[in-house]
């Protein structure tokens, strides 16, 4: 970047008829994976544990952070804006570099590995925006969430179809053009479609109205009673609180307070703090 | 009126030299749409890539033709063809791997892309004269023609003549054959589909387990098969020189705008229209004005534009398309 880009209001990269913007990545996807290493005996299912780190070379936006997800059991962060809550969800998922902290699945140690071996390792994991694919249908965005899998999909491609009748009727057509509720159900679809261990989700009622709020929210206590463990970032604190097996409260980038959904919502502070009174 | 005569001077003149001309750009201009849309930026390299390959080609063409194989009637360039495109796919990876990877980590802007490539560029054109010199090459053997003039003429008994080349035919062909190919490909195969999920929203290709190192690859090799194809029948139905694929590109460039960037159907129809446009406004219509209206004699040859100006016509359809509908005419991705 020189100088005169500012001053030409960055012409060359607006420029469609010759740079194509649309979908540009910010995850590096060259970045090689790690070893994977041994897990620590009574551990959680999924555990970040006392993460501290920022994006590439930034200050910390995560202070010695943990958070935690039980086989069977539905995980929320809730928080203040700019807690760092979808910061900590994406450092589990290993897009920002961890100066401190580990993240260990299933047994195993998995910190080193990129994004993608994460996916492979058995993460499912649903952005807050950009986690459909516009141009493609229905069909072709959950195939591409069975990408990695080899075997017959069709199976499970049904079963994404039962819990979402609405986008069902509309497989065929193209995700983009979909309602925002339905994009959200295309995009948990798709993540569905890998058969993870473990579901991550990052503000999935972000801009949809309050009844599909409510019926995401039965989607997702349904799929964790199916036994997949969900860990969610979620802006409405109170609900997320009532569905939630365990909650984490984050201030900046660090662990406020921890419980289960009922004990945090008689908590005095937190109630005052983050759930208005 | 002479109906049958002008229908005929024009498929000869105009209809036939024009298709063949449009499908080479329409394949030009789908590796240009593909490597906009998946690799987000305009490659400026794209008409010297072409040359490259088609001079390799031309090479393994000379080697075969030394070794006493041909094809018949078929141009023995089509024999090469395959040697030209993995040299060509072993250039364009080693490129990658040496200019834009190092630009795709540091998640540098898209326009900087944009100038890597023009230096791409000319260090290809340089590679290419390196490899053949600068001089034309003619490589098309087998079978000149498919209908000769004399024998038109002889079968049919009018006055005008029709010729259908052998390298104008084989080129429509080849265009279809792999427009096709690669339309099946996209759509229907897991690979194309990871690519258009690659071209539609990266971070979430990512996220379902599409390794984007792959798809990059997977897209420069098959970029890299459409440029050697474009320049060889280019090649085979004009003459090769390395300085006619610097500025085929510019051609390129108004048929990918035109149809549409990041849209493959739109490459191929702005294809066509840009070499229909560009035949029809450079032709001397007087012979066929003659044949629809004889008895009028007009002063002049009733040419738009003399030939030396026909990549005007290509600079005019590219302003007028970004003026007035900057999406191309099949919706694309520019704006």
């Amino acid at each position: 970047m020189s100088d005169q880009d500012a001053v030409f209001g960055h012409r060359g990269n607006r420029d469609a008829s010759v740079v194509n913007s649309q979908g540009k990545g910010t995850i590096d996807g060259t970045r090689p994976s790690g070893p994977v290493g041994q897990g620590r005996a009574g551990d959680p299912f999924l555990i970040g544990e006392g993460m501290t780190g920022g994006y590439g070379k930034g200050p910390d936006i995560l202070n010695n952070c943990t958070i935690a997800v039980e086989k069977g059991q539905i995980a929320v962060i809730v928080g203040p804006n700019g807690a760092g809550k979808s910061t900590a969800m994406k450092a589990i998922f290993g897009m920002l570099n961890l100066r401190q902290g580990s993240v260990r699945l299933d047994g195993r140690d998995i910190t080193a590995l990129n994004p993608q071996d994460r996916v492979k390792a058995g993460m499912g994991f649903v952005p807050q925006v950009n986690n459909i694919f516009p141009s493609m249908t229905v069909e072709e965005n959950l195939e591409m969430g069975a990408y990695i899998r080899n075997d017959d999909i069709r199976r499970t491609m049904e079963q994404v179809y039962d819990l979402f009748p609405a986008v069902a009727a509309k497989r065929r057509q193209a995700a983009g053009e979909l309602s925002g509720g339905q994009r959200q159900q295309v995009a948990v679809g798709r993540a569905l479609m890998t058969q993870p261990s473990v579901l991550m989700l990052d503000e999935p009622t972000a801009g949809v109205s309050p009844i599909v709020m409510d019926e995401l929210f039965d989607r997702i206590i349904a799929i964790a009673r199916g036994g997949l463990p969900v860990l969610m970032v979620e802006q409405n604190a109170k609900q997320a609180m009532m569905i939630a097996d365990k909650a984490y409260v984050l201030v900046q980038g660090a662990n406020a307070h921890t419980g289960t959904g009922h004990e945090l919502m008689q908590n005095d502070e937190v109630r005052r703090t983050f759930l208005g009174g | 009126m002479d109906i049958l005569n002008a229908l005929v001077a024009f498929l000869n003149f105009v209809f036939i030299p024009a298709a063949a001309y449009g499908a080479q750009l329409a394949l030009g201009a789908l590796g240009v749409t593909l490597i906009y849309g998946i690799l987000r930026f305009s490659n400026f390299a794209h008409g010297d890539t072409m040359a490259f390959g088609t001079a390799i080609t031309i090479i393994a063409t000379w080697g075969l033709q030394s070794l006493g194989v041909s094809l018949g009637p078929l141009p023995t360039a089509l024999l090469a063809l395959p040697i030209g495109i993995a040299g060509t796919a072993l250039l364009v990876l080693a490129t990658d791997r040496v200019v834009y990877r190092f630009y795709r980590v540091q998640k540098a802007a898209p326009i900087i892309f944009v100038m890597a490539s023009v230096g791409v560029m000319f260090v290809m054109n340089g590679l290419t004269r390196l490899l053949i010199g600068v001089d034309e090459q003619r490589f098309d053997d087998g079978a000149r023609f498919l209908i000769a003039v004399r024998d038109f003429r002889e079968w049919t008994g009018l006055a005008e003549g029709l010729a259908l080349r052998s390298t104008q035919a084989l080129t429509v062909i080849v265009t279809v054959i792999v427009c096709a190919a690669l339309f099946w490909f996209l759509n229907r195969t897991k690979g194309g589909k990871a690519m258009r999920a690659y071209s539609d929203n990266e971070d979430l290709a990512l996220l379902s387990g599409i390794d984007p190192e792959k798809v990059v690859r997977m897209t420069w090799i098959i970029a890299a098969a459409l440029m050697t194809i474009a320049g060889v029948l280019y090649g085979l139905d004009k003459s090769f020189r390395p300085f006619n694929y610097f500025q085929i590109l510019l051609p390129i460039f108004a048929a990918a705008i035109v149809g549409g960037l990041g849209n493959p159907i739109g490459a191929i129809a702005g294809g066509f229209l840009v070499a229909f446009s560009e035949v029809a406004v450079t032709y001397p219509w007087v012979k066929i004005a003659g044949y629809l209206a004889p008895g009028w004699e007009p002063g002049g040859l009733l040419q738009l534009l003399g030939t030396e100006y026909k990549f005007a016509v290509s600079f005019v359809i590219l302003i007028v398309v970004l003026l007035f509908r900057p999406t191309g005419l099949f919706r694309g991705k520019s704006v």
